[in-house]
């Protein structure tokens, strides 16, 4: 199971390098926000650790509450913050300019 | 999916497998649309959409109690994370990512402490369980803290420029280091006291804030990113302990996107990630249109909104330049009227984007996309760099090393080597600046004191505003 895992872990590091790269400069503040707002993903490690939990401390307890609310603030917040900067690039009505490499 | 196929596998760990693998292809699927601002929100959306499902799952998986403190928190969170996310404005963006970044870096330490907690110190846990929940402890405590410290410093809660131990720093750093590998080996090794994590966790803490402090408001880009990277890294371990899919390809993921982005913002800057970890360079305003030359036998010419106007007027392109001093101006709409107005007159106009300009990768972009500039007049710094030759006017708005010629003639300037946006290949130089005071770091910029340069003193939005008015009157 472990060594299976380490493989899934490797295959997705040159799965994610492939995907990145291609990233224009441009968009590297939504990109860093949009990545920010998946590794929110732990909220899940908190939720299943915090579910399972057969015999938590209420410290414990309280630890994973605040580990779930972090979580969630990493998600929630990540992905709405992108939205908004994404939006703002989208926002162009103005007409196509195909050539901006002309020279008056 | 039909519902009636869903309840016939529900609780079955095939069916939550299943899940996860749905939501990370989601992941890889939703940024890929990132590559291009036209499908990127689709991206980020699809992306937001594969989080659903992989919460979904976890709420599938057999066994889970504890319902009323996981949905209460979770409830929280949300009401914590939307209005933070709307409200804040564009220009403190990358604080808002550093802090996210914090956020998420904390709850995989808290993650990691809770479980020694609850096995009683990993009692009777295979070492690949405790191995990565070790490693998660010590990179989530590492991101938590210093991406804290990110935030306070980019908030100007704590000030910009270096604070440190001088040279003591890098032994301390070390020392802190090895407290918490010699901790995260002895709970390796067995041992079950609490005090363990305790010191391992506080050892990591001080290591982020000290990693972090030293670090000047220039160099930003790059630490964001580095810590970014740790945070995906921490969470593919907790991952690995949980034998969670969800959590290892995302965590993994964003580790690998992370360290791209710190290698490109070290390689723009043209220095190595652990000289920058060192510390000590960067200085508050590297970049910022507040600090800047100290003591220069040059002289400086100044000139006024007016002239400035007539210079650009009578220009057939004009190349924008900006840099973290318009960010705190928060000129962007400014510039983006007088760019029109430019327009108006037939004048070719441009932005050189350095990829360091700013405090984050990518920050003047989305500053300048907020005020409506088309996309493709944004111009990269190897498009932009030959056009300068045969640019009439260079209008630098509150950048500073990213323009500086001594990064290619002065081998003794501690930026030397770096790759800059040769500004002074143009005919004309007006450099938007606050005032000549000497800043905290302040690397001189000989660019000021060159023949073709005339600086505009004063605040860059109402400088900028103060020559779309003449503009307009001419």
């Amino acid at each position: 199971m472990f060594i299976t895992n380490v493989a899934i872990l490797v295959l997705a590091g040159f799965v994610g390098y492939a995907v990145i790269s291609k990233v224009p400069n441009t968009l590297h503040t939504p990109l860093m926000s949009g990545t920010n707002a998946i590794h929110g993903i732990v909220v899940l490690g908190g939720i299943i650790v915090l579910g399972l939990g057969t015999d938590l401390s209420v410290l414990d307890k309280g630890l994973l509450v605040i580990a779930i609310i972090f979580g969630t603030i990493n998600v929630v917040g990540g992905f709405l913050v992108t939205d908004r900067m994404l939006e703002m690039f989208k926002s162009k009505p103005a007409p196509p300019k195909q050539d901006d490499e002309e020279t008056s | 999916m039909s519902p009636l196929l869903a309840t016939s596998f529900i609780h079955s760990g095939d069916l939550i497998a299943v899940l996860y693998i749905v939501a990370f292809s989601l992941f890889i699927y939703g940024l890929s649309g990132l590559t291009g601002p036209r499908t990127a929100v689709r991206g980020n959306r699809i992306a937001a959409v594969g989080m659903a499902i992989a919460l979904l799952a976890t709420f599938l998986i057999d066994g889970m109690g504890n319902w009323v403190l996981i949905v209460i928190a979770l409830i929280i969170g949300t009401i914590i994370g939307i209005p933070s996310a709307r409200s804040v404005k564009m220009t403190a963006v990358p604080q808002m990512v550093a802090l996210f970044n914090g956020v998420g870096g904390g709850a995989v330490a808290l993650i990691a402490w809770a479980e020694f907690n609850s096995t009683n110190g990993f009692e009777g846990k295979s070492l690949t369980f405790v191995i990565p929940s070790l490693f998660a402890a010590i990179v989530g405590s590492v991101s938590f803290w210093g991406s804290n410290v990110a935030f306070a410093k980019l908030q100007e809660i704590l000030p910009g420029h270096p604070i440190g131990a001088g040279k003591a720093q890098q032994p301390l750093n070390l020392l802190l280091f090895a407290v918490a590998v010699a901790s995260a080996a002895a709970i390796a090794s067995g041992e079950t006291a609490t005090v363990y994590i305790l010191v391992l966790l506080a050892a990591s803490a001080l290591l982020g804030l000290f990693v972090v402090l030293p670090i000047g408001g220039a160099d930003m880009p790059v630490v964001i990113s580095l810590l970014n990277a740790f945070t995906g890294l921490s969470a593919a371990a907790t991952g690995l302990a949980l034998n969670n899919t969800a959590l290892i390809v995302a965590g993994m993921i964003v580790g690998a996107s992370g360290t791209i982005l710190t290698r490109l913002m070290a390689d723009a800057m043209n220095r190595s990630i652990p000289s920058i970890i060192a510390g000590g360079f960067g200085g508050g305003g590297g970049e910022a249109g507040a600090e800047g030359a100290g003591e220069h036998g040059g002289t400086v010419r100044a000139t006024s909104a007016a002239d400035a106007a007539i210079q650009m007027a009578f220009a057939r392109q004009v190349v924008i330049v900006p840099g973290y001093g318009m960010a705190v101006a928060q000129a962007q709409h400014a510039v983006r009227e007088l760019a029109t107005e430019l327009e108006k007159r037939n004048v070719e106009v441009k932005y050189a984007i350095h990829p360091v300009a700013g405090r984050m990768p990518g920050h003047m972009n989305v500053l300048l996309a907020e005020a409506d500039v088309p996309y493709d007049q944004l111009k990269e710094m190897d498009e932009i760099n030959p056009e300068f030759s045969r640019t009439d006017v260079a209008l630098v708005i509150g950048a500073n090393d990213v323009t500086n010629p001594a990064a290619n003639t002065n081998s003794d300037s501690p930026i030397y080597g770096m790759p800059i946006l040769n500004v002074n290949e143009s005919k004309s130089v007006i450099v938007l600046k606050r005032s000549m005071n000497p800043g905290f770091a302040g690397i001189e910029n000989e660019l000021y004191f060159e023949p073709m340069t005339s600086m505009l003193f004063g605040d860059a939005k109402s400088s900028v505003a103060e020559i779309t008015a003449e503009l307009v009157a001419l």
